[in-house]
């Protein structure tokens, strides 16, 4: 497999209207295998859209995007659903956990689209619930979990279908600074085991716990 | 084309996670659904209940008649011993003849003549046999005449009701006698009531041999049989041959509708208007349905981004929400129909009627699934559509 997870080349996105509003303009970016890159810009920067692209939400308007080498700009919905379920993990701002189902159903979610049986799931998510120390509540409430123990089951559901790229949409906002730290450890501790993670952030204190750290500003990314 | 790679099993699954997970919903969503199916099937087992009433009333009604009269171009009368061929027939409970009897003389209730009385012409004469009085049921106050009059060709006669009114006799124990032109008749008895063949109320009954000795009658017109339920067709089928077996095609005989007919248009009438109530009910609870999943589509915008983020394809998500709303429909249809049968079952036995249940109805929750199906097809295409960024973007 390509050493190269990410290679962005040249992607633009317009959104129509009038005027057109470019949000992202002339990006170039790569990610390697087991990288940690913080993206840091203030909100209306653009950089929720380049998540999204990054995450095969949306389809640059110009420009090309491969994902483990493979061309996704010219997928159909079908085949950018399926490369999402099986090679990117999104870790929302808001958790995004089903308060109707259980931590280990919520974690076992992230191998539903991907065709994992039902006991594989439950088995990968056992594992990844230990990985971030949550065993001892897979069959709790998300509504009972601290804000900490939420963004750590949503993690365990990211990584159930073992993706070659993290995405993390400012993923400690939520949190107070303990847990933040708890969580920004795990990120870290991820990293070290091998995991490539795209971090989108307005802190730049936490942009700096990332190998590589870039600013987004008006839709341009620099170093 | 690839497939989706979530099993539809797993979908399933998670369809009824959704479902389970607001049960308060959930009933309330079912409720009009399941009222319009509750409808459909108490009103369609009612009118199949009820019907099987009213056809049993026509079962006991004077239906099991046939009427045998002369085929007109053929005969003018029918053989003299028609009534006693037709009692050899299975099936047959009575027999009488009836026939018209031509008088030119008038009516009168005393001898005298009166010119200033006018005479009244207009009551009709019948010859009939006292086989006629047990097939029309009918009841006679005095008495009817019997074999002896019969036989002797006695000048006795019966008046209907309305004629003994019309004449002005009332009291019998008198022997009273009217005139036909000169000639006088002994009123043995009134006919109060009868089930069919009303004329006999309003005329002047005399047995057969009268009818020829005093005014020339010459032969009998008309015979009507009583026969043993559902025994009025083939009867009809046979008597012609049993009547006149050298020339069949010169008697007619005729049956009412076969109650068979006549139960399926009763039921008919009653079903369809209920039905179509029924129908509209249930389109009604579908509309339900279909807003409520719209509704949920639109609370679940965050659930329907992380899924697709998940790797849902829009097909998935149209599964997840159609299988929903599938499962609401189905669920909604069970109660319904269980509920439905219920009422059904205590509405027949407070009126004392036999509970008829249509074994079809069993598949009524099927069409609650139906519903389910097309009521969630357009929330379940909203759902599909919605734009995986647009939508996490609402978080």
């Amino acid at each position: 497999m390509s050493d190269v997870v990410v290679r962005l080349a040249g992607v633009c996105r317009t959104f129509p209207g009038d005027p057109p509003v470019e949000v992202l303009h002339d990006i170039d970016l790569t990610v390697t295998n087991g990288e940690f890159v913080a993206i840091v810009g203030p909100s209306g920067s653009g950089k929720s859209t380049l998540l999204n692209v990054l995450g095969l939400l949306d389809t640059p308007t110009t420009g090309s995007y491969l994902l483990d080498g493979l061309d996704t700009t010219t997928a159909g919905q079908r085949r950018r659903a399926r490369l999402r379920a099986a090679r990117i993990g999104f870790v929302f701002q808001s958790f995004q956990l089903l308060p109707h189902l259980s931590v280990l159903e919520n974690a076992s979610l992230g191998g539903l689209y991907l065709g994992m049986s039902g006991r594989s799931r439950n088995r990968r998510a056992e594992q990844l619930l230990d990985r971030v120390g949550l065993s001892h509540r897979r069959h709790a409430r998300p509504t009972t979990l601290s804000g900490g123990e939420r963004q750590r089951a949503a993690i365990a559901r990211a990584l159930v279908a073992g993706p070659s790229l993290l995405l993390a949409d400012e993923p400690t906002g939520n949190l107070d600074t303990a847990s933040a730290g708890s969580v920004l450890e795990l990120f870290e501790e991820l990293h070290a085991d091998g995991a490539t993670i795209v971090m989108i952030t307005h802190d730049p204190g936490i942009a700096g716990r990332a190998g590589r750290s870039m600013r987004i500003v008006d839709g341009r990314l620099s170093a | 084309m690839s497939r989706d790679r979530a099993s539809l099993r797993a979908q399933i699954g998670e369809a009824m996670a959704g479902v389970s997970a607001r049960p308060g919903r959930l009933a309330l969503t079912m409720v009009g659904e399941a009222l319009g199916l509750a409808a459909l099937v108490a009103t369609v087992s009612l009118a199949t209940t009820a019907s099987g009433q009213v056809a049993q009333h026509f079962d006991d009604a004077a239906a099991n008649q046939v009427l045998v009269e002369p085929e007109e171009s053929r005969a003018t009368r029918l053989p003299a011993d028609a009534e006693g061929r037709v009692r050899e027939l299975e099936g047959v409970v009575a027999a009488g003849t009836l026939s018209r009897v031509e008088v030119a003389d008038p009516v009168r209730a005393v001898p005298v003549v009166d010119p200033q009385a006018p005479p009244d012409p207009s009551l009709p004469v019948l010859a009939a046999s006292p086989g006629i009085f047990d097939v029309v049921d009918a009841e006679v106050a005095g008495r009817t005449y019997d074999a002896g009059h019969v036989a002797r060709a006695d000048a006795v006669a019966l008046l209907g009701a309305g004629a003994a009114r019309r004449l002005g006799i009332g009291d019998l124990s008198h022997g009273p006698a009217i005139f036909v032109g000169d000639q006088s008749l002994t009123i043995v008895g009134i006919i109060e009531s009868v089930r069919g063949r009303g004329e006999l109320l309003d005329s002047i009954v005399v047995p057969e041999p009268t009818a020829t000795r005093l005014f020339g009658w010459r032969g009998v017109t008309s015979l009507q049989v009583e026969v043993a339920p559902n025994a009025a067709e083939t009867i009809a089928r046979q008597a012609p041959l049993a009547i006149a077996p050298a020339n069949p095609a010169s008697v007619v005989a005729s049956a009412p509708p076969a109650d068979t007919t006549l139960r399926a248009s009763v039921q008919g009438d009653v079903s369809s208007l209920l039905v179509l109530l029924g129908v509209v009910t249930l389109v009604a609870g579908g509309v339900g349905i279909a807003n409520i999943m719209l509704l949920s589509v639109m609370e679940r915008i965050g659930e329907i981004g992380l899924r697709r983020a998940l790797g849902a394809t829009r097909g998935n998500l149209m599964t997840q929400f159609l299988v929903e709303s599938a499962t609401v429909g189905l669920l909604g249809g069970i109660v319904g129909t269980g509920v439905g049968f219920g009422v059904s079952m205590a509405v027949a036995l407070g009126r004392d009627w036999t509970p008829v249940l249509d074994a079809r109805l069993l598949a009524a929750p099927l069409a609650g699934l139906v519903v389910g199906v097309v009521a969630g097809a357009f929330p379940a295409w909203r759902a599909g559509a919605l734009e995986p960024a647009a939508a996490l973007r609402s978080l």
